[in-house]
Formats: C-alpha cells, sequence, structure tokens
C-alpha cells in the first residue's frame, strides 16, 4: 500500500511517511542567508512615489486648520492630502463582529478627518519623489489643534465620565459574562480560596521588517497590484477591492519574503489603506514603509489587562471553581476586520482551561482609550488566560502546602477524558496533559533541581522553578471569524502541478513568514506525490497565483494549508497513476510512485520516470487514448468543521536565579513540551517554540509600552522598548508528544504560538518561586527589577 | 526616519576644521554614534557637519612619563584592544566592553562619547574617577580641564563654541591602585541603570544625575553608603525611580568594595 | 536645500562612483544606489542591527555611517561575501540548524558573527551571546543562531 492511500495518524504509517517527521532545512532559507531575499522595500517601479504621514502628537484633538501651502512648494512632493481628500477614494470600516455581541466602535477612515484619537494617528499624507523629501515637507506641514479630554487609563475608561465617541454613550466597546452556575456555591462550601490581580503590559510585535506596501494602481485597466508584508493576501484582496471600490479580481495582492509578521501584519491599517487609495488617486505606484518610530506609534499594541481571579479548592487539593474579572483597554477604535474584542473573549475562553474543575464565572470588559490601537498579536490572550490561571494554581498550591507539579498532576484533565467540553464552553478533541507534565518532569530532573534550590538557598541564592500549563487555539474553524461575518477565510487551498521535467510546484494560499510553511508543504508534497524533495517548487503569497485562502494566523497554516497541500497530493498522485496505467497499460492498481519513478506495487521495480511522464503527457498526448485526458493540475482545499477550534495542549518550566540585591532575574533554562500532533518537521517545531518562548520572556521580564498620563508613548524606540537579545536569553529545551487529530489526514495542529502562551506564566512562577521563601511576590508584568525590589521592601 | 538635509565637509588640518566649525550652526562629526541616530530621528538639524575623523595625530595612544594620552579620535574597539590602556587604565580597559555593542565600538570613539557628556556613558565616569585631564583646543590656543570640571550639566561640557577636544590624558595608574567597573544593564550593552567607576577612594556613579556625580568614600564602608544615601539623587528613568536608582548604586558600591580587582 | 557630494569607494571588490546627498546614511546609498538589497534598515537609530556592514575590515552599523564617510573606504556587504564564499561555513550552519526564519536579521547576524570567528579564539557560548547582543532577531530566540557559530567555530582549525 502506498504513503497516500492512509491517513498520516493511522496504525502501521510509520515507513510510510516519507518526508513528514524528519528535520530537512527550507530550502527557502538559502535565499535569505545569502540577502537575496525580496521584502517589499526592496522593490522599485518606474514612476514610484513616496508617502509619509503627518502624525497626531496628542493622544485625543480635534483638527482645527490644516495647512499645506508651504508644504506643497517644496520641490520633490508631489501632493499632500487631508483626510477628506483621502476620503474620496477610500470608505471607512467599523471593526465589529456578529458573533462578539454588542460589540461597537465608529467608523475608521484611513486618514483622520476632523479628529485624532490616538498619538501618531495619521491626519495628513504626503506623497514625494523619495522619502527623504516627503519628510522634509512633513516639517512644514501645519496644523491647528484643539486638545480633547484623552482618556488613557483603561479604568478611567470603565467608569465613564470622560466619554471618548459622542455617538456612544459609554467606553465599553465589548463586553461579555459567563456563568455555569454554582459558583458562589463552590466557593462557599471550599476549603481554600485563593484571590489576585493580575497586571499585563501592553507590548507590541516589533517585526524587525516594518510594516510595508507598495501599491501599483494601473488606471488603464483600473486594476490595483499590491505588494504588501501581509499574512493574509485574500483577506486584503477583498478589502483593498471593497474599499477602493475596484472588482476584486482586479486586485492582486502579493506578499513576498515577509520579515516577521506575529499578527502585527493581519490588520488593516489606516495608512496602508491610504496609500493604496493614494495610488488610485495619483494613477501610479505608491511605497509606504513605516520607520521604526511609526512602528511603535502605529503597529498595533496587544494584552495590556488587569484581571482578578479567584480559585476554590479542596484541603486535598482539588480545584472547584474559577471567577475571573477581565478588564482590557483596546485604543479609540476596534481594529477591522477581526476587531479587538477577540483577546479578551479568549481570556474568557481560555481561563482555568487545563484543569477538570466545573465551575466557572467570567467577566469581561473591552474599553476604548486614547491610545494605540490593541488587536490580535501572536498567542492573543493566551499568555494572560495561561499566566493568570497558573499563577493563582501556584498560589492555591502553596496554601495548601502542595507541591505545584502534584497539584497539577490532581487537577489536570485526565488523557483518557476525551472528547471533553470545558466550563467555558470550548471543546477539546483530545490532550494529552498528563503525558506532557510526566515527560517535562523527567526532562528538567524535577527532583533533583528542587533539591538543588534547598541547598542553595542556604548559601543565599534565590533559584526559582515555574510550571506552566496550557492549551492553545490552533486551526481554527469559521466559527472564529466568518460566522461574526467577516471575509476571512477559514479555509486553505492547494494546487500541485506536475511539470514536464517531474518537478512538482506548490502553490497554496498559506503564506510564509520565515515559520517554514513553504518547507514543510514541500515535505508533504514530495511525501504525498511520491517525489523526492528537490523536486518541489512551493509558491505562495499571490492571490493571482494561489487557491483562495486564509493565509498565516491562529497557528492555522500547517494543520489547514498542510492538509490541503496533502489532498492535492494525493489527488495529483492518483491522477500520475491513472496516465501511467495507460502508458504502460496496466491496471492503476497495480502501480505506485516511489522516488521520482512509478513502480510496480508488488515488486518496487521501476516502470516510468515521471520525467518520461510527463513528456508524454504534456508533449505526445497523441500516444494516450483517444477518450483521456490528462490532468496533472489537481486543486483540493480543506476547512476544519468539527470542532470550533483544534486545541493543543503543552507545559513549559522555566528556571531563573533572582538577585536580591539588584532585582534582576538570570534565566538559566527553560523547558517546553508541546502536543502540536502529527509534528512534519521537528527541527521547525522546536524553533517555532524557541521563538515563540522568547517572545513570552519579552513579556515577562522586558516589553512593555509605556504611556504617559496624557498619553504620549515615552519609549517608542528600539532602544527603551527592551525587545529580548542574545544576551540574556536562557537555552531551551524542548521535547513532544504527539496526539494527532483526527480531523484531518495530516494529524497536525497548530504551533506557532504555544511558547509565547506559556512562557510568562513559567517565568512569573518562577521568580515567585525563588521569592517565596522572602514572603515577596510579583503580579504585574513586566517584572522589572524596581518591581522585583519593591516586592522584596529593598525600595 | 531620513536625516534632514546638512552639508558636509572632511577637512584635513585643524585649522581648516576650526575655520568650518566658527559657523554657529556647525556640528563636528567624530564616530557619529550618537550623532546619527539624532539627525536620523531629526532631533537635530545642523546645517554643516564637519567631519573631524580626517584630522591628523588625533588618533593615537602615546605613553608618556606619567599618563597615557589618548587621542580623542580613538575608537572604543582600540582603546578595547590596547595592551597599554588595560596595563595604564586598568579602569578605562574594564569599562570599555560595556559600551554598546562591537559594530558601534568600531565606529565611536572617546573624543566623541566624553564631549557628548551623555551622565549615563562610561567614559565620563572614568575620567572623572582617574582625575583625567581635558586638552581642547580652538583656532588659537590650547587649554587643559580637569574632567570633574569638564562635565557641566546633562549633554552639557565645558567646551565652547569653536573648541574641539583633541585628546585626554589619564594618569598611569600605580601598583597600589585599585579600579574597580561596575554597571547594571537590563540587556548586554545598554546604557545602564547605574554605573560605578571606582579608583582608589574616588566613586563615580553613571547614570545617577545630570553628569558624573563624584564620592570620595575611605575606609569604612558604612559611612560610605550613608554618605551614598545623603548624598546621591539620580534623576529617575523610564523604568526606575530615583530610589531604586539609589539602592541599586548602594549595591555596586558594596560590590566594588569588595571586590579586590586591583591596577596589577 | 540638498547638498550633493562625489564619492568613490569599494564595495565588494568593485569600484564605484556616485554622487550622493550628505544626509544619506550608508545602508540607504547600498539599497538606493547600487541596489544591493541584503543590507536592512530595521530601525536606523543603530539598535537593531539589520543593517551590519563591513566597513575596512571592521563591522559597523550602516544606518550610522553616512554616504559621504564611505569615500575611499572598503565596504562588503552579504551578496559580497556570500559570493567570496567568505560566510559559507556559517551559511551552512544557518541553513542546517534553521537559524533563521524571516531572515530580514540575518545579513546582519551573519556579519557580526563572521567578526566574531575572524577575531576571536574559540569563544565560549556566553562570548558568542554577547557578541550578537546587538543583532535583533525576534524569530529565532537565538538559539539557533548561537549553536550555529558554535558549531562553526569549534570546527574552526
Amino acid at each position: 500500500m502506498g504513503k497516500a492511500e492512509l491517513p498520516l495518524h493511522a496504525p502501521g504509517t510509520k515507513v510510510d511517511r516519507g518526508y513528514i517527521g524528519q528535520s530537512v532545512p527550507r530550502p527557502n532559507a538559502k535565499r535569505l542567508l545569502q540577502g537575496r531575499g525580496t521584502y517589499v522595500d526592496d522593490l522599485k517601479l518606474p514612476r514610484l512615489a513616496h508617502v509619509v504621514f503627518y502624525r497626531s502628537p496628542h493622544a485625543h484633538a480635534k483638527i482645527k486648520r490644516l495647512e499645506f501651502s508651504a508644504a506643497l512648494k517644496l520641490t520633490g512632493v508631489i501632493g499632500v492630502f487631508s483626510g477628506k481628500d483621502v476620503a474620496e477614494y477610500c470608505t471607512p470600516w467599523v471593526g465589529v463582529l456578529a458573533h462578539l455581541k454588542g460589540i461597537k466602535s465608529p467608523p475608521q477612515h484611513a486618514v483622520a478627518i476632523d479628529r485624532a484619537c490616538w498619538q501618531g494617528e495619521a491626519v495628513a499624507a504626503v506623497v514625494a519623489e523619495t522619502r527623504a523629501r516627503a519628510e522634509d515637507a512633513l516639517a512644514l506641514i501645519e496644523v491647528e489643534w484643539e486638545e480633547l479630554p484623552a482618556v488613557i487609563d483603561m479604568e478611567d475608561s470603565l467608569a465613564g465620565k470622560k466619554i471618548i465617541h459622542n455617538e456612544f454613550s459609554d467606553n465599553i466597546c465589548f463586553r461579555r459574562e459567563h456563568d455555569t452556575g454554582g459558583v458562589d456555591e463552590a466557593f462557599a462550601a471550599a476549603d481554600v480560596v485563593v484571590e489576585e490581580t493580575f497586571d499585563f503590559g501592553r507590548h507590541t510585535g516589533v517585526c524587525l521588517e516594518m510594516r510595508s506596501i507598495l501599491a501599483d494602481y494601473n488606471a488603464a485597466e483600473h486594476s490595483l497590484t499590491v505588494y504588501h508584508s501581509t499574512q493574509a493576501p485574500h483577506m486584503m484582496q477583498d478589502i483593498f477591492s471593497r474599499h477602493l471600490g475596484i472588482p476584486e479580481a482586479s486586485v492582486r495582492v502579493i506578499a513576498r519574503d515577509v520579515g516577521g509578521s506575529f499578527g502585527i501584519k493581519v490588520h488593516v491599517y489606516p495608512d496602508e489603506m491610504a496609500t493604496a487609495a493614494l495610488s488610485v488617486m495619483l494613477r501610479r505606484p505608491v511605497k509606504f514603509v513605516a520607520d521604526r518610530l511609526e512602528s511603535f506609534a502605529t503597529d498595533i499594541h496587544a494584552r495590556e489587562h488587569k484581571a482578578k481571579v479567584r480559585l476554590a479548592c479542596t484541603k486535598a487539593g482539588e480545584i472547584l471553581a474559577f471567577d475571573l474579572d477581565d478588564l482590557t483597554g483596546i485604543g479609540p477604535y476596534s481594529v477591522y476586520p477581526r476587531t479587538s474584542g477577540i483577546e479578551g473573549n479568549q481570556v474568557v475562553n481560555l481561563t482555568g482551561g487545563p484543569y477538570k474543575h466545573q465551575k466557572y464565572r467570567a467577566k469581561l470588559n473591552v474599553v476604548f482609550t486614547n491610545k494605540n490601537v490593541t488587536c490580535q498579536y501572536r498567542a492573543v490572550g493566551h499568555p494572560i488566560a495561561v499566566a493568570l490561571t497558573e499563577g493563582i494554581v501556584d498560589k492555591a498550591a502553596a496554601k495548601i502546602g502542595m507541591d505545584p507539579a502534584e497539584f497539577r498532576r490532581k487537577n489536570l484533565i485526565p488523557d483518557d477524558a476525551y472528547p471533553y467540553t470545558f466550563p467555558s464552553g470550548v471543546k477539546f478533541e483530545k490532550l494529552s496533559h498528563h503525558k506532557c507534565l510526566d515527560l517535562l518532569l523527567e526532562k528538567m530532573q524535577y527532583e533533583q533541581i528542587r533539591l538543588e534550590q534547598i541547598q542553595l538557598r542556604k548559601k543565599g541564592i534565590y533559584r526559582g522553578i515555574g510550571l506552566a500549563a496550557m492549551i492553545e487555539v490552533t486551526n481554527p474553524s469559521p466559527a472564529f471569524y466568518g460566522v461574526g461575518g467577516a471575509r476571512i477565510s477559514a479555509q486553505d487551498g492547494a494546487t500541485l502541478r506536475l511539470e514536464p521535467t517531474g518537478m512538482v510546484t506548490v502553490m497554496c494560499s498559506v503564506t510564509e513568514q520565515g515559520q517554514g510553511t513553504e518547507g514543510i508543504f514541500a515535505q508533504i508534497a514530495a511525501s504525498a506525490v511520491g517525489v523526492s524533495l528537490e523536486k518541489i517548487k512551493v509558491i505562495t503569497g499571490d492571490t493571482g497565483v494561489t487557491p483562495y485562502g486564509g493565509g498565516t494566523w491562529a497557528s492555522r497554516g500547517a494543520g489547514i494549508g498542510g492538509e490541503a497541500v496533502l489532498l492535492s497530493g494525493r489527488a495529483l498522485r492518483a491522477n500520475i497513476l491513472e496516465i501511467a496505467s495507460k502508458i504502460l497499460n496496466v491496471d492503476k492498481d497495480t502501480l505506485d510512485i516511489e522516488s521520482n519513478t512509478v513502480v510496480s506495487k508488488l515488486t518496487q521495480e521501476k516502470k516510468l520516470l515521471l520525467e518520461e511522464l510527463g513528456r508524454v503527457a504534456y508533449f505526445r498526448p497523441d500516444t494516450l487514448p483517444m477518450d483521456f485526458q490528462a490532468e496533472l493540475t489537481v486543486t483540493r482545499h480543506y476547512t476544519p468543521r468539527q470542532y470550533g477550534f483544534t486545541f493543543t495542549n503543552g507545559i513549559q518550566a522555566s528556571l531563573v536565579e533572582v538577585d536580591t540585591d539588584t532585582g534582576f532575574v538570570k534565566l538559566l533554562k527553560h523547558w517546553c513540551v508541546e502536543d502540536s500532533g502529527t509534528v512534519i518537521n521537528p527541527m521547525l517545531v522546536d524553533e517555532q517554540l524557541r521563538g515563540g518562548v522568547v517572545q513570552g520572556i519579552g513579556a515577562a521580564l522586558f516589553e512593555e509600552c509605556l504611556y504617559s498620563p496624557e498619553g504620549q508613548l515615552l519609549n517608542g524606540n528600539m532602544a527603551d522598548y527592551l525587545v529580548p537579545m542574545s544576551g540574556e536569553m536562557p537555552d531551551i529545551i524542548c521535547a513532544h508528544v504527539e496526539t494527532p487529530t483526527m480531523q484531518s489526514q495530516l494529524g497536525a495542529k497548530g504551533v506557532g504560538e504555544a511558547g509565547t502562551a506559556g512562557a510568562p506564566g513559567a517565568v512569573m512562577n518562577a521568580i515567585n518561586d525563588a521569592l517565596a521563601p522572602l514572603n515577596a511576590r510579583v503580579t504585574a508584568m513586566p517584572f522589572t527589577p524596581e518591581r522585583i525590589l519593591k516586592a522584596l521592601g529593598r525600595v | 526616519m531620513k536625516a534632514p538635509a546638512f552639508a558636509y565637509a572632511k577637512p584635513s588640518s585643524l585649522a581648516a576644521a576650526f575655520d568650518l566649525l566658527a559657523n554657529p550652526d556647525a556640528k563636528a562629526l567624530a564616530g557619529g554614534q550618537s550623532l546619527i541616530p539624532s539627525l536620523n530621528m531629526r532631533l537635530s538639524s545642523p546645517e554643516l557637519l564637519v567631519d573631524i575623523t580626517g584630522l591628523p595625530g588625533l588618533a593615537e595612544i602615546k605613553v608618556l612619563d606619567d599618563v597615557v594620552r589618548i587621542g580623542a579620535l580613538v575608537t572604543h574597539a582600540r582603546l578595547e584592544q590596547s595592551p597599554e590602556i588595560k596595563k595604564h587604565v586598568p579602569l578605562l580597559a574594564q569599562a570599555v566592553p560595556h559600551v554598546a555593542h562591537a559594530a558601534i565600538r568600531n565606529r565611536g570613539t572617546i573624543g566623541g562619547s566624553l564631549a557628548l557628556a551623555d551622565p549615563a556613558a562610561e567614559y565620563p565616569a572614568c575620567a572623572v574617577a582617574l582625575d583625567a585631564v581635558f586638552i581642547i583646543k580652538n583656532k588659537t590656543a590650547e587649554r587643559r580641564v580637569k574632567a570633574e570640571q569638564f562635565f557641566k550639566g546633562l549633554f552639557e561640557t565645558d567646551l565652547k563654541p569653536g573648541e574641539l577636544l583633541i585628546a585626554v590624558e589619564f594618569p598611569i595608574a600605580a601598583k597600589s591602585d585599585r579600579a574597580v567597573f561596575l554597571e547594571l544593564t537590563r540587556r548586554h550593552g545598554d546604557y545602564a541603570i547605574i554605573g560605578l567607576a571606582m579608583h582608589n577612594e574616588r566613586f563615580v556613579f553613571l547614570g545617577a544625575g545630570d553628569r558624573p556625580k563624584l564620592f570620595l568614600f575611605q575606609k569604612d564602608l558604612q559611612k560610605a553608603k550613608e554618605g551614598l544615601k545623603a548624598g546621591l539623587n539620580p534623576p529617575a528613568d523610564l523604568y526606575n525611580s530615583s530610589a531604586t536608582k539609589r539602592h541599586l548604586a548602594g549595591v555596586l558600591l558594596e560590590r566594588a568594595w569588595n571586590t579586590n580587582t586591583t591596577s596589577r | 536645500m540638498e547638498h550633493e557630494y562625489d564619492i568613490t569607494l569599494t564595495v565588494n571588490g568593485t569600484a564605484v562612483s556616485r554622487r550622493v546627498p550628505a544626509r544619506q546614511h550608508l545602508v540607504d546609498f547600498l539599497r538606493d544606489e547600487l541596489e544591493l538589497t541584503g543590507s536592512h534598515a530595521g530601525c536606523e537609530h543603530g539598535v537593531c542591527g539589520a543593517c551590519t556592514l563591513r566597513v575596512n575590515g571592521e563591522i559597523v552599523r550602516g544606518c550610522l555611517m553616512l554616504a559621504v564617510q564611505a569615500n575611499g573606504c572598503r565596504v562588503d556587504t552579504i551578496e559580497g561575501l556570500s559570493d567570496s564564499k567568505e560566510l559559507a561555513a556559517l551559511q551552512k550552519a544557518f541553513y542546517e540548524r534553521n537559524a533563521l526564519q524571516c531572515g530580514f536579521c540575518t545579513p546582519g547576524m551573519l556579519l557580526a558573527a563572521q567578526d566574531l570567528i575572524l577575531k576571536s579564539n574559540r569563544p565560549t557560548r556566553e562570548e558568542i551571546r554577547n557578541h550578537i547582543s546587538g543583532n535583533y532577531c525576534r524569530c529565532t530566540g537565538y538559539e539557533a543562531i548561537v549553536d550555529s557559530i558554535e558549531e562553526v567555530v569549534n570546527g574552526k582549525s
């Protein structure tokens, strides 16, 4: 039986997996290693113009007057435009979804008209022959402002004394309450109740390639080609089409190399929409590359939550109930088209997620503020939910005097309990918390480092061990966005074409931002068709070429795009065998494909090279039966539908040493055990985890967008916003449990966000474990030296 | 962001440089590792940049009788690799690796760093700790200024319009001298939250005020700590209050005190 | 007013002459004028390291050096050092260990890494981490990069 016939996760398929499960390097890394990638800013077109934006210096202010005359006189300036000018070419949008009941947001324009609602919002655009010249002109724009009361603090926003948008009666964008019932009773009956309020700083993605777009309008065709650093080309095609009034098929979005995205590049940005509109208006190509300072002020921010959580348990350590109250501030607009209600919604869905308690109550308030907008960034809501769950779990374990690993073992949902519906309503197909916990403790030699910890404490060295179990949303079904009315595809497609030389071209709607999606698609396609890896060429990121699909977000690329490639590969293989059977004049069931060759299934005898088959099918079809047409291009699609999400699970551990004199935290080691289903490429999966863990460590120790009480971003540059650098990062040990999803043939779940989801909680628990003998505890991320010193009572 | 437009000149003699610098809107460009970022962020808009890196004789490290004379254009990387600095100015040798990162140390100069007078930088504190002497020239004259008198305030020095810092003289360390350089940074190569350049009884804190803060402490650690508490009032930064920085300064003081590092 | 100056320099072994605005930094010059787009501008304030280049044999931040300052200099970029095969061992190690994801930091990272390899004798893992600590990578978490450099260092005779 050939490899194409069975699900890859079916019993006995190990030998038939081909490249699946192998750590092969990804081919596209080669061009990037030689500096021969193509990012948007590497492109030049004839008559290319550059746009820059005049941005509000105020958090909230009315635009009384805009004066462009001096700027317009500057040589090399092509035009200067207000919000009204741009609005003639681009309609406004509203970031709401029907399934987030009651969510509201005002219309948002590409360039603000009348009023700026955060420091950094664009209020005018300058187009010039060079970026430098456009910036020169910016300095000549005069704006008269009338400052309006600004709402900066989210608790002030919730209190609603000042209302940001006059059309609303409060500052609440979205509110959700969830209650299984019986929560008060559970707390009343509990032996132990613990409570804590956790604060999570605002961060941002800091993709090394800044947001970039080159829009090229062809007036003769009324068509638009957009070279865009984006995760979702088809979504952007739809949006450009609808907001600029260009037929969908006349809009082509091309995402070549993308220099990091992490969720930052899956949203609609006003300045990017304005760039496209200006290309239409000026009938020439226009490029916008955010500079680093603009990136900090305008790339979506994320997190900024204040969450109070309570946990009830018995003396014996059985968790009975969770009670959550989460507040998050999202800036003045809900971001289009995904909305800014999703992160808070995820916190409600996921809090307490690994555990088997049955009572759960949650309250969420998502409020507007006059700061930059927040939206979905890597691990959306998970770092919050995991940290507050695992933080309160550790506190409960400490209160009853139980080892935190033992406490988790007692409460994690049993591995044989699936399918399982969690009290928040989310459904788990199959998870492996206990297997993961056991593997983690073994890998990290938990008992031994606990003993070391005790020994070192006697010498005044404070080490801490922190655990964080987690669940993670991956492979989202249309229930995530589509049901709410968003034109965001939950399905993806793959086209495979056998070339005359026996090579296979793969075109997939999932995009590549460095995760290695093109690499794993090559592995899947080669395995499914029966060719060697170097025969595969993968193309992604072009709406003019690939099938329609969602792109890359929510840890969906491998699980959804990969399945489409697998299905398409199997179909192509069947078609190839059909042609081979005509050429060889044998029954196709007796044939198989192995190493680029059609072979006899029984004897493995080589029958026909694929290049020979290609030659016949394309150039000598006259030799084939009259009623037979060779089909060497096939397309297949895939949508996960049985579950809202294909949940994964995992557990992380952090070992830290706290310098109690300085408050500095040294990260000694980090472990991550993850169950992401079928592992297609262990090396790439581990690298996703490691990169994710380090982003999570950034949240725990370093990253926070600091605002003044007036709403000025105080650290919007690379020197002051601290991202993790190599010197402080630990080595990260990864291990896997493989529980394939049975929803797909491939069995892969997502892994892109797991590291980021779990690391902050693990590091927080490690710090608090280190501080425990000193009766100190920290709950506000990031854990700066000052916050730790304060907790220790040293300052 | 792109820098605003400016003119550029690279004189090959001091006399020519002084003529160019007579323009009040001219700025001297040495390694450019602080000036160019400020230009790129349009925080500074000089009419003319006078690139002084072509001036002869300013990039030498000379060991004289009792001082080491370091030309203003000597880069951090040269200092880092110099056996003379290691031998004769060990405090500076300890400080150099803390200056940013290799690629920046290859361009940035000691003169540029001192003339910028960033109170969070390493060299100003070392210069004060070592009682270094700054050699300053203008078109007609040369004068010598002690480090303590050179630093006047936040990014403010004794340099007058039309003057250039030419060299710095550090005393050659004696065998019995003790030198310790310590700083606390959250990430390797960042500007320090607080730092300490210690030379014998001279304790100079960086990141602790508008200029290097000098304390003279002898023998008694407890008294020194009290003196620090009373005399140090560091400005808060984005992540640290004044109280935190004062506490951390005390930690560094104690650590330096207990470090048995000597100059040899 | 735009002030422009004539410069002549050697880029990847080839002499080039251009007239450049004084305000243009070296990375923009390489990217815009010479169309050597392998060097990336990630912050333009000298922090991220994506623009790391080699000038007269020493690594520099390309955004913190003006093109006019490079007059008479020898400049090496990722393109030239790839073609000369000088970086081949590092590139192979990075490739095999997937020590890059989006690739935007990679040219700068490779130049910083090669600098360490040329100048240091068997650096420790900590020294490797410190040497590349001025080069920001958001994707990898650095471990694979450190592993790759360590591998090349250990393979060095």
